[in-house]
Protein backbone atom coordinates (compact mmCIF):
# COMPACT_ATOMS: atom_id res chain seq x y z
CA UNK A 1 0.00 0.00 0.00
CA UNK A 2 1.48 3.36 -0.95
CA UNK A 3 0.35 6.70 0.46
CA UNK A 4 2.81 10.17 -0.26
CA UNK A 5 1.83 13.45 1.34
CA UNK A 6 3.30 17.01 0.59
CA UNK A 7 5.60 18.65 2.96
CA UNK A 8 5.31 22.78 2.59
CA UNK A 9 8.70 24.28 3.77
CA UNK A 10 8.31 26.83 6.55
CA UNK A 11 5.05 25.93 7.75
CA UNK A 12 5.11 24.67 10.88
CA UNK A 13 1.36 25.10 11.96
CA UNK A 14 1.16 22.00 9.21
CA UNK A 15 4.39 20.23 10.40
CA UNK A 16 3.82 16.92 11.97
CA UNK A 17 0.14 16.43 9.91
CA UNK A 18 2.11 13.80 6.85
CA UNK A 19 3.41 11.56 10.19
CA UNK A 20 0.10 11.63 12.15
CA UNK A 21 -1.67 10.43 8.76
CA UNK A 22 0.56 7.68 8.63
CA UNK A 23 0.92 6.65 12.07
CA UNK A 24 -2.93 6.50 12.34
CA UNK A 25 -2.99 4.48 9.22
CA UNK A 26 -0.63 2.08 10.64
CA UNK A 27 -2.89 1.76 14.04
CA UNK A 28 -5.66 0.23 11.61
CA UNK A 29 -3.23 -2.42 10.80
CA UNK A 30 -2.12 -4.99 13.59
CA UNK A 31 1.94 -3.78 14.49
CA UNK A 32 3.09 -3.84 18.07
CA UNK A 33 1.98 -0.03 19.31
CA UNK A 34 6.01 0.34 20.37
CA UNK A 35 6.87 0.27 16.05
CA UNK A 36 4.27 2.09 15.28
CA UNK A 37 5.91 4.90 17.92
CA UNK A 38 9.45 4.62 16.53
CA UNK A 39 7.75 5.16 12.75
CA UNK A 40 5.95 8.07 13.93
CA UNK A 41 8.82 9.99 15.67
CA UNK A 42 11.04 9.22 12.56
CA UNK A 43 8.69 10.95 10.38
CA UNK A 44 8.29 13.64 12.18
CA UNK A 45 11.13 14.67 12.85
CA UNK A 46 12.13 13.98 9.08
CA UNK A 47 9.07 15.98 8.19
CA UNK A 48 10.15 18.69 10.65
CA UNK A 49 13.57 18.50 8.98
CA UNK A 50 11.78 19.74 5.56
CA UNK A 51 9.70 22.66 7.02
CA UNK A 52 12.66 24.14 8.82
CA UNK A 53 15.27 23.58 6.29
CA UNK A 54 13.58 23.30 2.65
CA UNK A 55 11.38 24.86 0.37
CA UNK A 56 9.12 21.92 -0.31
CA UNK A 57 9.25 17.99 -0.04
CA UNK A 58 6.88 14.91 -0.69
CA UNK A 59 6.86 12.28 1.71
CA UNK A 60 6.13 8.66 0.19
CA UNK A 61 5.49 5.71 2.65
CA UNK A 62 5.22 1.95 1.18
CA UNK A 63 3.63 -0.21 4.20
CA UNK A 64 4.39 -3.79 3.33
CA UNK A 65 3.19 -7.02 5.45
CA UNK A 66 6.72 -7.26 6.89
CA UNK A 67 7.94 -3.82 7.29
CA UNK A 68 7.39 -0.11 6.30
CA UNK A 69 9.84 1.90 3.83
CA UNK A 70 9.62 5.76 3.57
CA UNK A 71 11.13 8.04 0.99
CA UNK A 72 10.99 12.05 2.15
CA UNK A 73 12.23 14.16 -0.64
CA UNK A 74 12.95 17.85 -0.74
CA UNK A 75 13.80 20.55 -3.06
CA UNK A 76 16.14 23.00 -0.69
CA UNK A 77 19.57 23.90 0.24
CA UNK A 78 20.71 20.57 0.91
CA UNK A 79 23.28 19.12 3.15
CA UNK A 80 26.85 19.97 2.54
CA UNK A 81 28.24 17.22 4.89
CA UNK A 82 26.09 14.46 5.48
CA UNK A 83 27.98 13.02 8.65
CA UNK A 84 28.33 16.42 10.76
CA UNK A 85 24.49 17.04 10.05
CA UNK A 86 24.70 13.40 11.80
CA UNK A 87 26.28 14.18 14.61
CA UNK A 88 23.88 14.94 17.87
CA UNK A 89 24.07 18.89 18.77
CA UNK A 90 25.08 20.55 15.27
CA UNK A 91 22.55 22.17 13.48
CA UNK A 92 22.26 25.14 10.64
CA UNK A 93 18.81 26.09 11.59
CA UNK A 94 17.57 29.65 11.96
CA UNK A 95 17.29 31.33 14.81
CA UNK A 96 13.58 31.72 14.69
CA UNK A 97 13.19 28.11 14.14
CA UNK A 98 15.52 27.65 17.36
CA UNK A 99 13.04 30.11 19.59
CA UNK A 100 10.10 27.31 18.76
CA UNK A 101 12.37 24.56 20.16
CA UNK A 102 13.11 22.83 17.14
CA UNK A 103 16.77 22.87 15.80
CA UNK A 104 18.89 21.34 18.53
CA UNK A 105 20.60 18.80 16.59
CA UNK A 106 18.80 16.02 17.21
CA UNK A 107 16.22 15.19 14.93
CA UNK A 108 18.33 13.10 12.40
CA UNK A 109 20.15 11.56 15.34
CA UNK A 110 16.90 10.88 16.55
CA UNK A 111 15.42 9.43 13.17
CA UNK A 112 18.43 6.89 13.25
CA UNK A 113 17.60 5.62 16.37
CA UNK A 114 13.78 4.51 15.69
CA UNK A 115 14.17 3.10 12.37
CA UNK A 116 16.37 -0.12 11.12
CA UNK A 117 17.84 1.33 7.49
CA UNK A 118 18.19 4.76 7.39
CA UNK A 119 20.25 5.93 4.07
CA UNK A 120 20.69 9.94 3.54
CA UNK A 121 21.74 11.55 0.51
CA UNK A 122 22.10 15.45 -0.62
CA UNK A 123 22.86 17.27 -3.58
CA UNK A 124 23.91 20.81 -1.89
CA UNK A 125 21.99 23.77 -3.50
CA UNK A 126 19.51 21.08 -5.04
CA UNK A 127 17.80 18.98 -2.28
CA UNK A 128 18.29 16.15 0.33
CA UNK A 129 16.88 12.89 -0.03
CA UNK A 130 16.38 10.49 3.09
CA UNK A 131 15.05 6.69 2.90
CA UNK A 132 13.98 4.79 6.03
CA UNK A 133 13.11 1.26 6.61
CA UNK A 134 11.58 -0.30 9.96
CA UNK A 135 10.24 -4.17 10.41
CA UNK A 136 7.26 -4.99 11.78
CA UNK B 1 -3.33 4.37 45.11
CA UNK B 2 -1.51 6.57 42.46
CA UNK B 3 -2.51 10.20 42.27
CA UNK B 4 -4.11 10.99 38.79
CA UNK B 5 -3.91 14.06 36.72
CA UNK B 6 -7.46 15.58 37.96
CA UNK B 7 -6.12 15.11 41.67
CA UNK B 8 -2.67 16.70 40.79
CA UNK B 9 -4.14 19.60 39.04
CA UNK B 10 -6.29 20.62 42.24
CA UNK B 11 -3.48 19.86 44.81
CA UNK B 12 -0.39 21.91 42.88
CA UNK B 13 -2.70 24.85 41.58
CA UNK B 14 -2.40 23.72 37.83
CA UNK B 15 -5.83 24.62 35.59
CA UNK B 16 -6.34 22.39 33.06
CA UNK B 17 -6.56 24.36 29.64
CA UNK B 18 -7.79 21.31 27.34
CA UNK B 19 -8.49 17.37 27.91
CA UNK B 20 -10.93 17.75 30.75
CA UNK B 21 -12.54 14.54 30.22
CA UNK B 22 -9.21 12.99 30.12
CA UNK B 23 -7.86 13.82 33.43
CA UNK B 24 -7.92 10.25 34.94
CA UNK B 25 -4.85 9.51 33.42
CA UNK B 26 -2.11 8.68 36.18
CA UNK B 27 0.95 10.18 35.19
CA UNK B 28 4.21 8.64 35.23
CA UNK B 29 7.36 11.26 36.55
CA UNK B 30 7.90 14.04 34.03
CA UNK B 31 10.35 15.73 31.63
CA UNK B 32 11.66 19.64 31.53
CA UNK B 33 12.93 20.70 28.69
CA UNK B 34 12.33 23.75 25.82
CA UNK B 35 13.87 21.36 23.22
CA UNK B 36 11.55 19.53 21.65
CA UNK B 37 13.86 16.89 19.97
CA UNK B 38 14.62 16.19 23.02
CA UNK B 39 11.41 15.53 24.63
CA UNK B 40 11.49 13.44 21.52
CA UNK B 41 14.19 11.51 22.31
CA UNK B 42 14.57 10.86 25.78
CA UNK B 43 10.79 11.52 27.07
CA UNK B 44 9.30 7.74 27.91
CA UNK B 45 5.04 7.59 27.36
CA UNK B 46 2.93 8.47 30.30
CA UNK B 47 5.49 11.21 31.54
CA UNK B 48 4.40 14.99 32.13
CA UNK B 49 6.20 17.75 30.14
CA UNK B 50 6.88 20.44 31.64
CA UNK B 51 7.50 23.45 28.78
CA UNK B 52 7.49 27.16 28.15
CA UNK B 53 6.69 26.36 24.53
CA UNK B 54 3.51 27.46 23.80
CA UNK B 55 3.43 26.90 19.90
CA UNK B 56 1.41 24.42 17.79
CA UNK B 57 3.80 21.45 17.66
CA UNK B 58 4.02 20.94 21.40
CA UNK B 59 1.01 19.07 20.94
CA UNK B 60 2.12 16.65 17.84
CA UNK B 61 5.32 15.82 20.47
CA UNK B 62 2.53 15.26 23.17
CA UNK B 63 -0.01 13.05 20.78
CA UNK B 64 3.91 11.12 18.96
CA UNK B 65 5.21 10.30 22.75
CA UNK B 66 2.04 9.56 24.59
CA UNK B 67 2.90 11.85 27.44
CA UNK B 68 0.34 12.21 30.18
CA UNK B 69 0.21 16.08 29.99
CA UNK B 70 1.91 18.85 28.42
CA UNK B 71 2.46 21.72 31.71
CA UNK B 72 2.69 25.35 30.52
CA UNK B 73 4.76 27.51 32.52
CA UNK B 74 5.06 31.08 33.41
CA UNK B 75 1.73 31.80 32.41
CA UNK B 76 2.34 31.94 29.10
CA UNK B 77 -0.66 32.72 26.68
CA UNK B 78 -1.55 29.77 24.27
CA UNK B 79 -3.59 30.73 21.01
CA UNK B 80 -7.37 28.80 21.18
CA UNK B 81 -6.33 26.77 17.95
CA UNK B 82 -3.53 25.06 19.83
CA UNK B 83 -6.07 24.77 22.75
CA UNK B 84 -8.46 23.09 20.35
CA UNK B 85 -5.59 20.90 18.32
CA UNK B 86 -5.07 19.38 21.31
CA UNK B 87 -8.70 18.81 22.39
CA UNK B 88 -8.83 17.36 18.63
CA UNK B 89 -5.60 15.15 19.25
CA UNK B 90 -6.63 13.98 22.94
CA UNK B 91 -3.97 16.16 24.67
CA UNK B 92 -3.90 17.56 28.22
CA UNK B 93 -2.30 20.95 28.64
CA UNK B 94 -2.00 22.11 32.32
CA UNK B 95 -1.11 25.37 32.97
CA UNK B 96 1.19 26.15 35.74
CA UNK B 97 1.85 30.07 37.60
CA UNK B 98 5.08 29.45 38.55
CA UNK B 99 8.02 28.99 36.75
CA UNK B 100 9.62 26.08 35.33
CA UNK B 101 12.36 25.40 38.37
CA UNK B 102 9.36 26.52 40.89
CA UNK B 103 6.86 23.86 38.90
CA UNK B 104 9.36 21.27 38.50
CA UNK B 105 10.15 21.25 42.32
CA UNK B 106 6.63 21.21 43.51
CA UNK B 107 5.99 18.54 40.67
CA UNK B 108 8.86 16.45 42.29
CA UNK B 109 7.78 16.70 45.58
CA UNK B 110 4.60 15.84 45.21
CA UNK B 111 5.06 12.76 43.12
CA UNK B 112 7.87 11.21 44.88
CA UNK B 113 5.37 11.89 47.93
CA UNK B 114 2.51 10.53 46.07
CA UNK B 115 4.19 7.12 45.48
Amino acid sequence: MEVQYEIRGGDFSAAGQASSEIKKLLKQFNIDPQIVRRIAIALFEAEVNVVAHAYKGIMKADIDTDSIRVTVEDEGPGIEDIDKAMEEGFSTASEAVRQMGFGAGMGLPNIKKNVDEMILTSIPGSGTCLKMKVLF
Amino acid sequence: MKTNLKKLAADLDFEPLSGINLLDRIPQSAYVSDLLSDVIGKAQPGMLWITSQVHKNIVAVASLKELSAIIIVNERQIDDEVVKHAEDEGVVILASHLPAFETAGKLYIYLNRAE
